[in-house]
């Protein structure tokens, strides 16, 4: 921050006057008689949650549009929903039965692993080559050899429902918040607190409207998956070329072609993110959504690692990976299929024009036909499946007998160097000193729409009795945030220069954010006990994914005539990279910053299963005690928090740009 | 398509063939939807009380659920039946769902919780006076039990926040060198005992059952002075005058817990249900057979069901 003079002299001594408060402000206060500086007072707690709590029942059960009530309006919805969801369901993982329990009698079966996958396989080559058939192929094939099918079955249904809901709507309401710079502005904090607010705390409101099972857990996987989709439906269409929005202009589109003939076609690259990270936040899903009746992989994982049964979770774990990649792959090929010419089919009849439906049906009908005498067609028999389950149990267990000191002593280290310091700097500050702070810092970077906002949301924090929860909040995810941004954005960069190490990277990444994070988290806390420290890597693994995705997709859209221009005027690869390529890709990985810090504050959640103390473990316990007002209250304090850390960060990287030149000041 | 409409026949069919067929004759054939959680004990359970209720001639649907979050369900009758509650850790949202008249305590399920501090057997040799709780005061065995983090304290890793359990109050109460530390989930107390099992490492956490941890791993709970009410309530009770919680856990019923409207519309389930029990031998020998040996929930609720015909049919003929 050493770009303007009185700054430089101003923030590192209000800093060093922030540190001497918190290390020694708690004497002074107390022999002052401040002590309530220190503790925010009982008595000032403003019961907000007594009062949500019983909105949510008003609504439930008394509040009525006049024809018909609230209660009936959301069941409406959920059935509408549950139709194609149990028709997906029906036809991939438990065919049409008749008949309840263990007395049903199943109809027609589902289709068969060997129809299904053929399916994918032609729909792979139909969208690329044979080399993306293979692939998808031996996706599907892994999960029946290694005994994951029927579940994955039923995940890839929900995924089906799930991910076109979020798709369609996150492009429709990007569109309108483009159009309308107004909606927009209405959006945005929508946007933040569907992303921020923990998916927990609004579970319980959910279940009370959509009902039991499956819909409930398809909902809330959709307000947790769309909001990406939204952000970069704008940002893209707001980085169309304006050449080709003029052009669209000049051969006269009306506003709807100008949309959808110019604007998102363009776009198209993209918007293939935002689908991309609809998709991966759908599956990321899986384990909380199986919690509330979703079934499948999720609920694998989960039982399997509350049996300790490691090896069986990663198995089901990596299933949703593959699954994830598998169907990453397919929607990528088929938005790089439709941007290029492809010559018609040939062929004066339907069977010689689509000869992949042909072939898929008739393995359909034959697969079935055979499948009544020879049961392994229908379903992958049992007896030749394998699993790896000994093998991660068993690697688990030999890091824990040899190798338990030199992660102690890690640990240790990291816990005593820089853990424990942030945290003690965090809890010391006085609540009214830390408010003020953020109200200032907010008044210097955004004026003072940006102070008042900062300042009602902290005091928000402070008068509903959250503030040492909050702080604890801060320390684990500011900490856990820088650790991520220094491992993940040079990652980043790498995957951007560099494509081989790109592809391994890209592989991790994806890895890393579909396989559920309570796969890892049960091998963590064998290996590192229960505490911060667990937690903290467990959100640094998360957390890592947009610091790397952000990095390398802003490095990679540099224009090449730019890169061009610099290897004419002689850059070397070293002045390419840190005059060109990062200074252009600045608001990428902004982007990616703030997305790193809204998804370490989703993962707080999580990490309140190992045993935190924040505002996280606050929503698992209002979870557990079906307390919607207390789940709420303590969603809206992590939103805000994530908000403030949103706006400061945007604000200061404008003005940055503005001081670079990259930007006008009143644009 | 022409497999969709075969399907569809054959559906016809079907249905036309199961309406001849008539079981008991039974006040509604809507299915009766039992919650699922996630842990193999609630899954027999849930599984036995299903077939029982099925071979009654009800109809019977199987819903995932989650533990605490289903009493949304069960209030609405979105879902009817929960087969385990426990005193131990569910207690306080079945009171407040029976408050408000939507949910009914269905009585007890035959099975006690049993909770309490637990230790594995190599442990004994490192602190020589346990199970006895006063052992754990003495110095030597504080530092048996502890780790860097907690030294010269003994280190217990409690269970989740909302377990409660009154452990800092005890740890107070009773003067024990100990610091209480709370895991967040089950999956990550086990976690704890697992990794310290394969090292021989020193551990004492909480532990119940009936649960696959005791048939595992061996071990044994401390004795703690044993619990009354007044215990929780009266300082002046017990071994310290002038604190509570100076004893052990609660040991407490696991429920049965159904929506309140499971009388009018299956009166016949309804009794069945309120007659169902099983006790903690043979759920601890089930859970074993699952979690241990590997067999399916299916194959040991079958043997069950065989091996106990007279007791399910008593509790249908009534």
């Amino acid at each position: 921050m050493a770009w303007a003079s009185p700054r430089t002299v101003v923030w590192p001594g209000l800093f060093v006057l922030t540190w001497l408060l918190a290390t020694f402000g708690r004497g002074w206060l107390e022999a002052a008689g401040l002590g309530w500086a220190m503790q925010y007072p009982d008595a000032w707690v403003i019961p907000l949650k007594d009062s949500i709590s019983a909105a949510m029942k008003w609504l439930v059960e008394e509040a009525s549009f006049g024809l018909f009530t609230f209660t009936e309006f959301t069941r409406g919805i959920s059935w509408l929903i549950e139709q194609p969801y149990n028709l997906a369901r029906a036809l991939l993982a438990e065919g049409f039965v008749q008949g309840h329990g263990r007395r049903a009698v199943q109809i027609v079966p589902p289709v068969s692993w060997i129809a299904v996958t053929a399916g994918v396989v032609a729909l792979g080559h139909y969208a690329r080559d044979w080399l993306l058939a293979t692939i998808v192929g031996a996706a599907f094939l892994y999960l029946a050899v290694f005994g994951q099918w029927e579940s994955a079955m039923v995940t890839l249904a929900s995924v089906l429902i799930a991910v076109p809901i979020g798709v369609a709507g996150g492009l429709l309401l990007g569109i309108t918040a483009y159009r309308h710079r107004s909606f927009e502005r209405l959006l945005k904090p929508v946007l933040d607190l569907m992303q921020t607010i923990p998916i927990f705390a609004y579970l319980v409101p959910i279940l009370f409207m959509f009902g039991f099972g499956p819909v409930s857990a398809l909902v809330a996987t959709v307000i947790y998956a769309m909001p990406p989709m939204v952000r970069i439906t704008t940002m893209a269409l707001h980085a169309v070329d304006p050449e080709i929005r003029d052009f669209g202009v000049m051969s006269g589109c009306t506003r709807r072609q100008m949309t959808w003939r110019v604007l998102v076609p363009s776009a198209r690259a993209s918007l293939m993110v935002g689908v991309n990270q609809v998709i991966m936040l759908s599956l990321n899903m899986v384990i909380i959504a199986s919690m509330i009746g979703a079934g499948g992989l999720g609920f694998d994982v989960l039982s399997a690692l509350r049996r300790l049964n490691i090896g069986g979770g990663f198995e089901a774990g990596i299933a949703i990976v593959i699954l994830a990649v598998a169907i990453d792959r397919l929607s990528q090929a088929f938005a790089a299929r439709a941007t290029t010419f492809t010559p018609p089919p040939k062929g004066d009849t339907w069977i010689k024009r689509h000869p992949r439906s042909v072939i898929v049906l008739a393995i359909l009908l034959a697969s079935y036909a055979v499948g009544l005498f020879l049961p392994a067609v229908q379903t992958y028999p049992d007896t030749a499946t394998l699993t790896t389950g000994r093998f991660w149990d068993n690697g688990v267990k030999y890091l824990n007998i040899n190798f338990y000191d030199q992660f102690e002593a890690v640990k240790l280290f990291f816990l005593q160097g820089f853990l424990l310091p942030v945290k003690r700097f965090f809890l010391g500050i006085p609540w009214p000193w830390a408010i003020a702070m953020v109200t200032a810092i907010g008044w210097t970077f955004g004026g003072w729409k940006l102070a008042l906002m900062n300042l009602l949301m902290a005091g928000f924090i402070a008068a509903t009795g959250m503030w040492e929860k909050a702080m604890i909040t801060v320390y684990l995810c500011g900490t856990s945030v820088v650790i991520a941004s220094i491992i993940g954005i040079p990652l980043g960069i790498l995957a951007a220069v560099n494509e081989r190490a790109g592809r391994i990277i890209g592989v991790l990444i994806d890895t890393l954010q579909t396989l559920p994070s309570f796969v890892y988290l049960i091998p963590v806390v064998m290996l590192f006990r229960i505490g911060d420290f667990t937690a903290m890597l467990a959100i640094v693994l998360y957390a890592l994914v947009p610091a790397v995705r952000y990095a390398a997709h802003g490095v990679r859209s540099v224009s090449p005539e730019l890169i061009e221009a610099g290897v004419i005027s002689g850059c070397t690869r070293r002045q390419l990279l840190t005059r060109i390529r990062l200074p252009l890709a600045l608001p990428e990985i902004l982007l990616g910053l703030n997305q790193t810090i809204m998804l370490a504050l989703s993962m707080l959640v999580i990490t309140a299963l190992v045993g935190t103390r924040d505002l996280g473990q606050e929503v698992y316990i209002a979870l557990t005690k079906a307390d919607t007002g207390r789940g709420l209250v303590a969603g809206f304090a992590i939103a805000f928090i994530a908000i403030i850390a949103d706006r400061v960060i945007t604000a200061s990287a404008r003005s940055a740009r503005i001081r670079y030149g990259l930007e006008s000041a009143n644009g | 398509m022409r497999h969709i409409l075969k399907g569809a026949l054959t559906g016809v069919v079907m249905s036309a063939f199961a309406s001849t067929v008539s079981f008991a004759e039974v006040e509604s054939q809507d299915p009766i939807k039992i919650t699922l959680h996630d842990w193999s004990g609630q899954l027999i359970n849930a599984h036995i009380m299903g077939a029982v209720l099925e071979e009654a001639g009800y109809n019977v649907d199987y819903v995932q659920a989650d533990y605490i979050a289903q009493f949304a369900g069960l209030k609405t009758g979105d879902l009817d039946l929960a087969v385990e509650i426990w005193a131990t850790t569910g207690q306080e949202a079945l009171n407040e769902a029976v408050a408000t008249g939507k949910v009914e305590n269905l009585g007890e399920s035959g099975m006690q919780a049993i909770e309490e501090w637990w230790y594995p057997l190599y442990m004994k040799e490192r602190c020589p006076g346990l199970p006895n709780w006063e052992a754990l005061k003495s110095d030597e065995c504080a530092a048996a039990f502890s780790t860097p983090e907690t030294a010269p304290k003994g280190r217990y890793v409690s269970g989740p926040v909302t377990w409660g359990g009154f452990d800092e109050e005890r740890v107070e109460a009773l003067e024990l060198p100990f610091e209480v530390v709370h895991a967040g989930t089950d999956a990550a107390l086990f976690a704890e005992l697992e990794s310290a099992y394969q090292r021989k490492a020193p551990i004492m956490l909480w532990i119940y059952t009936p649960h696959w941890a005791p048939a595992k791993y061996e071990g044994e709970f401390v004795e703690f002075p044993a619990y009354t009410p007044e215990c929780y309530s009266d300082p002046a009770w017990g071994v310290n005058p002038d604190k509570a919680y100076d004893c052990g856990k609660p040991r407490g019923p696991i429920w049965k817990a159904g929506w309140a409207g499971i009388k009018d519309k299956w009166p016949g389930a309804y009794k069945i249900i309120k007659a169902y029990t099983l006790n903690n031998d043979e759920m601890s020998a089930m859970v074993g057979d699952v979690d241990l040996q590997g067999k399916s929930v299916d194959d040991v609720v079958n043997a069950w069901m065989d091996a106990n015909e007279s007791r399910w049919q008593g509790w249908i003929a009534q």
